[in-house]
């Protein structure tokens, strides 16, 4: 056993507590948890006694998880985590998502949130901690009812059993247990006595998804509740200037059309009614500066932006001279596009706003922030404000928005109804709702010496800063560089003994936000495509030269073998097929991935791609893997389809089938394999994306001869 | 007022109708398990039989289901291929945020109840009308032919 040491303090401030409150509470008769927080007064909402563990008289272990289960899993393995310690009968393990108060923040970030592929590492000691807390109050409370030494009592599977054989299970000690003040001494157990914790577990959200149970926001209805659509403006910072809503009042089912910041709402018994009213809406727009928008007129700018140096992100040697004298030299510019997140569940929220209380059911990423925003909005404290985060029809980092958009609307819709209300985007109002991937462009000189390793690497970076302007900007912006602009770039593994890396960040109406792997969603495709086309003219074997200049990364080097080897990397392929290899670091964690394409009707057509993922412990490698298939179709259907333009400020595309994620006939095979390993747990929700474009762009050079360097690569016609 | 019958219950719904199905499962009957992905049949989240057969909800209006058979994800697992087909996606753990995959189910169904033992390009063409943006089109893969073939240990589909 490795022994921690907590000081109760200690403890409460790791957990978030006020001293004065309770950190782990079991079952209160006839009290849920997520009720007192709704409806006790302001003092307890802060401090809910049922914070993580609730053990009811029948076993039943309820598990509140403050994290939102977006389909990263995050549900069970927490759950995972707690249970380890805690020694709960995994059958009889339940989860609810926890309310929203202090005692459920970020264990790094001071508010609730789910992002970043931050969950399992930031909670890896809290929950465990959590767990073995109760844990050792359950055997206490066990050892004081049979009067006996606590160090001969023993807890697994649900039941306190002393040396004699007398047994007592968690649902019998849990009021006893909830009496007792907690240790302030919580050892936690060996790794190597992991029984739960890097074991293939299921997930314990499968069984209510595949019956149409589970609940997300979009499936919430209160009785007397209208559903909301609005019309929003043609272009980025677009307002009404005035409207007419004569045939949309006439559709049956219509009960009110009224002007929101955003737009127009028209309010209805159901959606059909709503959005039938809505398309005979008449309104006339101010458009402002972003009627003037065009993808073409950005490229233009930020092409031209691409040849001047920006602020400087990372500099060392002297790059300019150096690729004077650089034996050979390459050179090229990237171009990637506006992307939106497209989860399948349009957002939606349903807000039931009272005189002096407001409940808000929606699949949120930013509890904090939102509960923040609601409350401004309609003049209530922020404790009167309760969130109850439904399931997420997926999140990818549209549901994490800084400045609380679809929960902000449907607050202002609220005020204005007065009853219930359920406020729904709809596919086309997702697509051109904004909050995109910025559009990047990229130019990079370098040069490499004699020996064929690199001497010099020039690269600027043009694009909108994510954080600027929000809330996260102190936490992530340094002398003008924005981080998450730079990630992946400014940060090289690899050793080049000249190396500048400068950025522009050039600010326009379109709102730009984090979109799975942020950054790295575009850094690691010019970097890994780039350090091809130097391997290539070194006249190296791509696997080699990264390994050679991985020198000084193990880890790196770790995944990169890994991954080729599995993949078969240098065996003779069938005809008209061929590899591609990237590795890249994101989120702490460290992923290569091989691609093997062939070139169908003149498009990139992807066949299988190997991966290989150190992410320090894993604690569900199952779920590793399932992040890791996903994290590749994700990128996948950005690097050949994905692409958000404007046209005089509008966006021109709607849906599916001009905004066309990967389809089923498209899906490659996926191999996950994992670096076994005792470090600290690192990100998995996002780290399997960043390399999957460079890899097919690679390995369409090496069938064909020709460089990808923008995306879509479905708009360039291969042969 | 038209009458349909909706997972074997004869039901009555008072809308226009021009309604989607859809909607009228959702808004009217709060039968949620049917979701809405894009509302112009690109997705495939809001697949039902009609009939027997696999429909996008959201492009079919009530009044084509006057006097037919409904049935929803809700009851999907009565049917043994439904059934067959839920155990096999809990197995291969299919779901990740979930919200596809009772449209992923309901095309499952249908196809095999077609075609109980689905080649592999069958399978692709059959689910290339849904969408998942979690990426589990490889599960779902193994599970249809799972499902198959414990249908066909278990006797005809
Ligand atoms: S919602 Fe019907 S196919 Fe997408
Ligand atoms: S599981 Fe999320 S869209 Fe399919």
């Amino acid at each position: 056993m490795s022994e921690i040491n907590v000081s109760r303090r200690g403890f409460l401030k790791a957990a978030g507590v006020s001293a004065a409150g309770l950190v782990i509470g079991f079952y209160l008769p006839g009290v849920r948890g997520r009720a007192i927080a709704a409806e006790a007064p302001a003092q307890q909402i802060q401090y809910p006694p049922n914070a993580f563990i609730r053990i009811a008289p029948n076993n039943t272990v309820t598990l509140l998880i403050n994290k939102s289960e977006m389909g990263q899993g995050v549900y069970t393995s927490l759950a995972m985590l707690i249970n380890e310690e805690l020694e709960a009968d995994w059958s009889k393990v339940k989860v609810e998502s926890a309310p929203v108060a202090p005692v459920y923040n970020h264990t790094v970030f001071p508010i609730q949130l789910t992002g970043g592929s931050t969950s399992v590492a930031s909670s890896w000691e809290q929950m465990r901690r959590i767990g073995a807390t109760a844990r050792i109050m359950l055997v206490q409370a066990a050892a004081r009812q049979w009067q006996v030494p606590v160090d001969e009592c023993h807890a697994e599977n649900g039941v306190v059993t002393h040396k004699s054989g007398k047994k007592l299970s968690y649902g019998e000690l849990a009021d006893a247990a909830n009496q007792l003040v907690p240790p302030t001494v919580v050892p936690l157990k060996d790794p190597k006595d992991f029984k739960l914790i890097g074991k293939s577990t299921k997930r314990l959200d499968s069984p209510e998804k595949v019956n149409g149970k589970a609940q997300f926001g979009l499936d919430v209805y209160l009785p007397n509740m209208l559903t909301v659509v609005v019309a929003r403006g043609p272009v980025f910072g677009g307002k009404v200037k005035r409207f007419n809503a004569d045939e949309a009042r006439k559709v049956p089912g219509v009960k009110a059309v009224f002007q929101v910041p955003t737009g127009v709402a028209v309010a209805a018994t159901g959606f059909w009614p709503a959005k039938t009213a809505r398309d005979l809406l008449e309104v006339e727009w101010d458009e402002g500066p972003g009627g003037q928008l065009s993808t073409a007129g950005l490229m233009t700018e930020y092409t031209d932006l691409a040849k001047q140096p920006g602020k400087v992100a990372n500099k060392h040697g002297d790059a300019v001279s150096a690729l004077k004298e650089a034996g050979k030299t390459v050179s090229a510019s990237y171009a990637v596009p506006y992307l939106a997140h497209a989860p399948m569940e349009p957002l939606n929220c349903v807000v039931d706003l009272r005189k002096d209380s407001c409940e808000i059911w929606t699949g949120t990423q930013f509890q904090t922030v939102d509960r923040e925003a609601a409350a401004k909005i309609v003049g209530l404290k922020s404790e009167q404000v309760q969130i109850h985060t439904t399931f997420l029809g997926g999140g990818f980092g549209r549901r994490a928005n800084p400045v609380s958009d679809f929960v902000g609307e449907a607050m202002h819709v609220a005020k204005h109804l007065k009853q219930p209300v359920k406020v729904m985007w709809t596919r086309e109002d997702d697509i051109h709702g904004g909050f995109y991937r910025p559009m990047w462009v990229d130019s990079i000189e370098a040069g490499i010496g004699a020996d064929g390793k690199p001497v010099a690497w020039r690269h600027t970076i043009v694009g909108q800063s994510i954080t600027t302007g929000t809330p996260f900007e102190g936490f992530m912006v340094k002398d003008g560089i924005d981080a998450t602009s730079v990630e992946g770039a400014a940060d090289l593994p690899y050793t080049i003994p000249n190396l500048q890396v400068d950025l522009h960040s050039p600010r326009h109406e379109v709102p730009v936000l984090w979109w799975r792997s942020v950054g790295h969603s575009h850094t690691a495709f010019v970097v890994e495509t780039m350090m091809d086309e130097m391997a290539h003219l070194a006249g190296q074997d791509p696997v080699a030269y990264r390994l050679d200049l991985l020198e000084g990364s193990p880890r790196h080097q770790g995944v990169l073998r890994l991954a080729a080897e599995k993949a078969g990397w240098g065996k003779p392929l069938p005809a008209g097929r061929a590899y591609g290899v990237a590795v890249h670091k994101s989120f702490e964690s460290y992923v290569a991935e091989v691609a093997e394409v062939s070139i169908d009707d003149g498009k990139v057509r992807v066949h299988r791609v190997v991966c290989a993922v150190d992410c320090g412990r894993v604690v569900n490698p199952d779920g590793v893997r399932q992040q890791l298939e996903s994290a590749v179709v994700y990128g996948l259907s950005a690097a050949l389809h994905g692409e958000i333009t404007l046209d005089k400020g509008r966006v021109q595309q709607s849906n599916f089938h001009n905004y066309p994620p990967l389809r089923y006939t498209e899906m490659p095979t996926v191999e996950v394999h994992i670096v076994p390993s005792e470090a600290a747990p690192t990100g998995i929700g996002e780290p399997g994306t960043p390399p999957v474009a460079p890899a097919v762009a690679n390995a369409v050079f090496a069938l064909t001869g020709k460089r990808l360097r923008s995306m879509p690569f479905d708009k360039t016609t291969l042969a | 007022m038209i009458s349909l019958t909706i997972n074997g219950k004869s039901t009555k719904v008072d809308a226009d109708p021009n309604t989607p199905l859809l909607w009228v499962l959702r808004d009217h009957l709060q039968l949620t398990g049917t979701k809405f992905g894009c509302g112009m049949a690109q997705c495939g989240a809001c697949t039902i039989h009609l009939d027997g057969e696999a429909i996008r909800s959201c492009v079919t209006p009530l009044s084509a289901a006057a006097g037919k058979q409904v049935t929803t994800i809700e009851a999907i697992g009565e049917t043994q291929a439904g059934k067959a087909l839920q155990a096999a996606w809990l197995d291969a753990d299919v779901p990740q945020c979930g919200y596809c995959q009772s449209g992923q189910i309901m095309s499952a169904a249908a196809l095999i109840k077609q075609n109980p033992q689905p080649s592999d390009d069958q399978i692709a063409t059959a689910m290339n009308g849904n969408i998942c943006r979690c990426g589990t089109y490889g599960r779902i893969h193994s599970a249809i032919k799972q499902a198959a073939e414990d249908l066909k240990k278990g006797g005809a589909a």
